[in-house]
């Protein structure tokens, strides 16, 4: 059944006319044409889907839309400002942190949810908040190391 | 890339843009009976009025840094600064002929090319320099495309000025590349290209290119390989708001302009199908590849097989399998198609455009200039994206449905129509002489190839044998499904197979495996790279099995000599490998792009643990059991080992690629370290837990 849901999306207020059982990850996409959040497995099992919800990363594919109603979503279309990369962007940049980039918005944003709640994470705790997204590429080692320069530099904005 | 807007802006095309295609930037199309890379360099570079390069190429970007060694190069020949370069690749329209981007290849094959072209134009542009500056060609310089008069820098004229973003219509002959001493921006580490729209989620993929009006179609799919489509029923699927079904023949699909719900309609076709007649499974498919595949070819023979045996003290022989592999790029394999009066226009993951625009012209009848492949960014590819059939389906139901398609295959789309790398066994009949060494060598691979089947080793009687491989000329029903191309094809079964062997072998020598080795080795550079990648894992000789879990393993990979040591944990109930460091030293020639050819060697070493240790294609009765990546393994972070790699400068050689080297090793690597921790060796890929206990529970010891 389609009915009116309006949440916050990259600081904006959004109002989507659609049915609320849709995963986020088509809404993003197809209806607001929000194409940097990609779809590697729909179901919840590669990560490269991952926004944030109120803070957190979560897997679109697999969000309904009716449960981000007067949240805030994040995708990576939101993270740059006035032309400034975010922290975790410029250092997956500098870091080479990516090859053909389809996992790397999903990464990216978990990097930035794990940092806003772990300033400083040792190698381990990286590994663990991040296991859940695949890279096909092996772009890992330069990922590790990406996500540990953006935490030594602070990381959140 | 950079969006077409502003890089025909960029190049001084503008106003050119409005009406698709450009006809400006385009010849009346030829065909060549047999295509090749044309040789006017205007094909390849076009220089804008402001002097911003474009840089037109038939390749890809797929992940492998293409776009950014290319640019190298391309800046390299002309003396303009790399920022200047801009590339738009893999456009049919735009883009000169290009047979293909295979995984190292690029650099290796293309790069002369490009260069030759590159260093032609700059000559000319030099000379038309000389004619407007009034000055001999040899009193000129040139930087950051600006030629000025030596000692008199005032008098100048830039590639703009000159050119004026005309096309150039002097060619000169035999105009030689800058020799290696001159380079100034190849073998330094370059921002990659690609960079910023990665980061930004501005980066295009097929997925993300819709033409209005686009619908997004799912097809129906049997459930089984060789499962026939019995009957239909599309009632329940019509009724849904929004949705387009589209019948003909056995191709059954439904469409939406939203690609779930369109999926979710899909849910409601009710088909009948055949069940598949195949019997195979991930168990049996060995014998069956010993018995149907194709009579062996010899690769290459060397002394008497006999003459070696009689001299044997004792023989080895043992038989090798490696099972299916997916190539599960994170990107599945998606298309847009748009028809335009007659006109195709295919936006499409492809790893070939121009054999896809050639193959689509052929399955719909039309003529080759009536077809353009764009291709954007891809999501990896790994040669699984050679063939693209999703485009002729989005072509055909764009055709049928009169409306841009897109068709985006799912996961378990992906899973079932991939072409894997195939199952296959070497079997090595060997034996060690009184002294050690080895008397005679007879490798036989079944089903994956010919790479690398031969030995990098010194030895006085030997046989290569191959019966058929990925290349296909297979008999029919040979696999259960499409195989093909999987990174470095052939390479890793084969060297898997020669390296393990290698490393039995030492173990009955009682010699450490890395002083075996170089007891076998003539070749300066194979035993340079070992010593490289010796002194910085700190290798300490001893025989094995030593229990350490210290593996070491080289190949020669098409020119490009790659060794690599590793060290694993092996948790004895369990099987569970963990693998510690990884140390990889490669010798590619000159190395045009440093960072970016480490970036490819760690991936390579990471994308290989999953080949060697977890993954493998399970099927059933024409079923492919693994639908995702929830039983489907594909390496994680918490697996990826500390990881150190080495380049070994080596400008007598020219550039090779380094997409696929150090991958090939990867399987023979862990075998062996697996084998020096637990003291069996591992005669099949993937080294499963299971397995590894397995093999543990049969040791003689046990
Ligand atoms: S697409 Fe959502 S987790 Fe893979
Ligand atoms: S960079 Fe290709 S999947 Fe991670």
């Amino acid at each position: 059944m389609a009915k009116t849901i309006t949440f916050t999306l990259n600081g904006n207020l959004v109002s989507v006319e659609a049915d609320g059982s849709r995963m986020l990850a088509y809404v993003l996409r197809s209806d607001l044409g929000l194409t940097g959040t990609k779809i590697g497995c729909g179901e919840g099992l590669c990560g490269a889907c991952t926004v944030l919800l109120d803070g957190e990363a979560v897997r679109s594919c697999s969000t309904p839309l009716e449960g981000v109603a007067g949240k805030s979503v994040l995708t990576i279309e939101g993270l740059e400002r006035d032309g400034v990369l975010h922290p975790v962007q410029e250092a997956f940049l500098s870091h080479g942190a990516y090859q053909c980039g389809f996992c790397t918005p999903g990464m990216i944003l978990s990097t930035v949810a794990l940092l806003q709640k772990t300033p400083g994470p040792d190698r381990q705790r990286v590994a663990e908040a991040l296991d859940g997204n695949l890279c096909r590429c092996g772009a890992h080692v330069r990922i590790l190391a990406a996500v540990e320069a953006a935490a030594a530099k602070g990381g959140v904005r | 890339m950079i969006n077409r807007r502003d890089f025909l802006k960029a190049t001084g095309a503008v106003g050119l843009f409005v009406s698709f295609p450009l006809s400006a930037f385009q010849e009346p199309e030829k065909v060549p009976q047999r295509p090749s890379y044309p040789k006017d360099f205007n094909a390849y570079l076009k220089i804008g009025p402001d002097g911003r390069v474009g840089c037109f190429v038939g390749k890809i970007e797929m992940g492998q840094g293409t776009m950014t060694a290319l640019a190298v190069l391309a800046a390299e020949e002309l003396d303009v600064p790399l920022e200047r370069v801009d590339m738009l690749m893999g456009d049919t329209d735009l883009c000169p002929w290009d047979g293909g981007t295979w995984g190292s290849l690029s650099v290796w094959q293309f790069g002369p090319v490009l260069r030759g072209a590159a260093a032609e134009a700059r000559a000319v542009l030099v000379q038309l320099a000389s004619e407007q500056l009034g000055v001999p060609v040899a009193r000129l310089q040139v930087r950051e495309g600006l030629v000025s008069v030596a000692g008199d820098p005032a008098r100048h004229v830039s590639y703009g000025q000159l050119v004026e973003g005309r096309r150039i219509e002097r060619h000169l002959q035999d105009v030689k590349p800058k020799p290696v001493a001159q380079f100034s921006l190849v073998g330094k580490n370059a921002p990659r290209k690609d960079g910023r729209p990665k980061v930004t989620g501005a980066a295009r993929y097929a997925a993300d290119l819709l033409p209005p009006g686009t619908l997004h179609a799912c097809l129906l799919r049997p459930p089984a390989h060789g499962a026939r489509l019995l009957s239909v029923d599309v009632s329940a699927a019509e009724q849904m708001a929004g949705i387009k079904v589209i019948q003909n023949g056995d191709l059954v699909a439904v469409l939406h302009a939203r690609p779930d719900v369109a999926r979710k309609a899909l849910g409601l076709v009710r088909a009948q199908f055949q069940p598949s007649p195949s019997t195979l499974d991930d168990r049996n498919i060995f014998d069956h590849l010993l018995k149907a595949a194709p009579p062996a070819k010899e690769l290459a023979a060397r002394g008497s097989i006999p003459a070696g045996a009689a001299r044997v003290e004792q023989r080895l022989e043992a038989t090798y399998l490696n099972s299916y592999v997916a190539h599960a790029p994170l990107e599945p394999h998606t298309a847009v198609a748009q028809w335009d009066k007659g006109r195709l226009t295919v936006w499409a993951s492809t790893q070939a455009p121009f054999p896809l625009k050639g193959q689509l012209a052929q399955a719909l009848g039309l003529r080759p200039q009536e077809v353009r492949v764009i291709t954007p960014f891809l999501g990896g590819g790994f040669g699984g994206k050679g063939i693209a059939p999703q485009a002729l389906e989005a072509a055909r139901l764009a055709r049928l449905a009169g409306t841009p398609v897109q068709v985006a295959w799912s996961r378990q789309e992906e899973f079932f129509l991939d072409t894997f790398r195939p199952a296959a066994l070497v079997k090595i009949r060997s034996g060690l002489d009184k002294d050690g060494r080895i008397a005679f060598w007879e490798h036989h691979v079944y089903c994956a190839g010919e790479a690398e089947a031969e030995t990098v080793y010194d030895i006085p009687h030997q046989r290569i044998l191959a019966s058929g491989g990925w290349m296909g000329g297979n008999p029919p029903g040979l696999h259960p499904f499409g195989i093909g191309p999987w990174r470095a094809p052939a390479a890793n079964t084969n060297v898997y197979a020669r390296e393990s062997h290698m490393d039995a072998l030492a173990a009955r020598a009682h010699l450490d495996p890395l002083e075996f080795r170089l007891k076998h080795l003539k070749n300066p550079r194979m035993i340079a790279v070992l010593h490289a990648v010796e002194k910085v894992f700190g290798w300490r000789p001893r025989p094995g099995p030593s229990g350490r879990g210290f593996g070491v393993a080289c190949a020669d990979h098409r020119d490009t000599l790659v060794a690599a040591m590793a060290e694993v944990a092996v948790d004895a109930k369990t099987g569970e490998v963990q693998v510690k460091r990884v140390v990889v030293a490669q010798d590619m020639g000159v190395v045009v792009n440093p960072d970016g050819a480490r970036q490819q060697m760690e991936g390579c070493i990471t994308m290989g643990l999953g080949y060697a240790l977890s993954e493998e294609v399970r099927f059933k009765d024409g079923k492919v059991l693994d639908e995702n990546f929830d039983t489907y393994k594909i390496p994680r972070f918490s697996q990826v080992p500390e990881i150190q790699t080495i380049l070994i400068d080596n400008p007598s050689l020219p550039a090779q690629g380094g997409g696929e080297p150090a991958i090939v090793v990867m399987g023979a690597l862990l075998a062996n370290a697996i084998h020096d921790a637990v003291g069996v060796p591992m005669l099949q890929l993937p080294m499963t837990p299971e397995r590894i206990r397995k093999a543990m529970e049969a040791r003689p010891s046990a």
